[in-house]
């Protein structure tokens, strides 16, 4: 329990995939000039990013690795079909994205409105699949792959929602003009990345 | 600076086939180089590319591998573009660039098997890199295959350029020294010169990206309203 604890913790805020990877940066700039929008996106985020890593855990540990084949038959034992994660990861995420936006659309339409256009956009957004690679990598359990995906888009959005705030009062500041809009949120977003740097010093 | 490599490439380029390289062609090579960059003015792109920057080896390999699946991909959707219903297209994309992802993937781990461990999942996320679909949509899906070939390296070009940038400012900085070579003498080390250790830190890319925009905008007044 402790041990899981301590992922989640790690997740959000030293390994964070924003400031530690830079995964997930498109979104996180593009849509980060409202805290309201950034919201709705963090929490969307969140919602795909644990429901797909667990989805690829078993993609990943009952159809690729060497030897996960055998629940067929026990001749398949030597099979390795790694090659073709990537593939798979993605064909995943893509078609839980479509299926999560027509449950939503069907059954809560209100959330579903306010979403908007950053459902679909999700598919594309680096930190999911990242995330699913981190867990290949890392060789999570399953356990372990709910809790850090869980870790990933809390971390994604606690990210994304300190930008929208710092962005939203950036407006009644003074900028040089070629400095405005992205040119300021990235050095924003890099004394944010040092700000998480310090959190490197927690002993887990 | 981007500006002189295009111009000394585009007169090598050009004599051999005037149909091929009309203007209009060379335009849509050139303009990711600089005033339609994928990173500083179209903002895509962004993901995978900071991390890897710490030396230029592998920024270097991952704007190659970002330059071969930007160009078929392009390549290769524009080819298909007529059949693919309108509703899946994402999913077909998706496919389409996971595949030759899973090539260069495969190639690096078979002849440069350290390079592959440094860059870890990040070969695989050049799949989410934003201008890769981002590229496909805007360009292939309505353009003939060999316009849209070279936007697609054009774009993966302008995106290369960005990285061995960076590249080169955090590893000479960082730890003194380009591709691996020392390049500050150890006397310097001895007077009291030590390495920057913040270019080795992740935000070290992000000030030097911001920076380059900063520099860029004031440099060309057209781009500061763009987003």
């Amino acid at each position: 329990m402790e041990n899981l604890i301590n992922l989640f913790i790690k997740a959000v805020f030293i390994e964070n995939v924003i400031f530690a990877f830079f995964l997930g940066m498109c979104s996180f700039l593009a849509v980060s000039k409202k805290i309201k929008t950034a919201f709705g996106l963090g929490l969307a985020v969140i919602f795909v990013m644990v429901l797909t890593t667990p989805l690829n855990y078993f993609i990943l540990n009952y159809m690729l690795q060497e030897g996960a084949l055998t629940w067929i038959h026990p001749s398949l034992a030597s099979v390795d079909l790694t090659f073709l994660a990537f593939i798979l990861f993605i064909a995943v995420i893509a078609g839980a994205v479509q299926l999560v936006e027509m449950v939503m659309e069907k059954s809560l339409p209100s959330l579903y409105i306010s979403l908007g256009i950053f459902l679909p956009l999700i598919t594309v957004n680096c930190s999911i699949l990242g995330t699913s690679l981190f867990m290949q990598e890392r060789e999570y359990g399953f356990v372990e792959t709910a809790v850090f995906s869980l870790g990933s888009g809390t971390g994604f959005f606690l990210a994304i929602v300190l930008l929208a705030g710092i962005r939203e009062r950036l407006q009644y500041s003074n900028i040089p003009a070629p400095l405005q809009g992205l040119g300021i949120a990235m050095i924003i977003t890099a004394l944010m990345g040092m700000a998480f740097l310090s959190f490197s010093g927690i002993k887990l | 600076m981007a500006t002189e490599t295009t111009t000394t490439a585009a007169p090598s380029v050009k004599p051999k086939k005037e149909a091929l390289f009309s203007k209009k062609n060379v335009k849509t090579l050139r303009d990711p180089l600089d005033d339609n960059n994928p990173i500083t003015v179209q903002v895509l792109g962004l993901c995978s590319a900071l991390a890897v920057t710490v030396q230029v080896k592998p920024a270097l390999i991952m704007a190659l591998g970002v330059i071969f699946v930007t160009t078929f991909s392009n390549l290769i959707i524009s080819m298909i573009r007529k059949t693919i219903p309108n509703r899946i297209r994402i999913i077909v994309q998706l496919i389409v660039v996971a595949m030759l992802v899973t090539i260069v993937d495969q190639f690096l781990k078979a002849y440069m098997f350290d390079v592959s461990k440094k860059l870890a999942v990040f070969v695989g996320l050049i799949i989410t890199n934003c201008i890769i679909m981002g590229r496909l949509e805007a360009f292939a899906l309505a353009q003939k295959p060999w316009p849209s070939a070279l936007d697609g390296f054009g774009n993966g070009l302008g995106y290369g350029l960005i990285l061995v940038m960076v590249a080169v400012f955090r590893e000479f900085f960082g730890s003194g020294s380009l591709f691996g070579y020392k390049l500050v003498p150890q006397w310097a080390y001895d007077h009291g010169y030590v390495n920057n250790g913040l270019m080795v830190l992740p935000p070290a890319a992000l000030f030097i990206i911001g920076i380059y925009i900063w520099w860029q905008r004031s440099r060309n007044k057209k781009l500061i309203n763009v987003s």
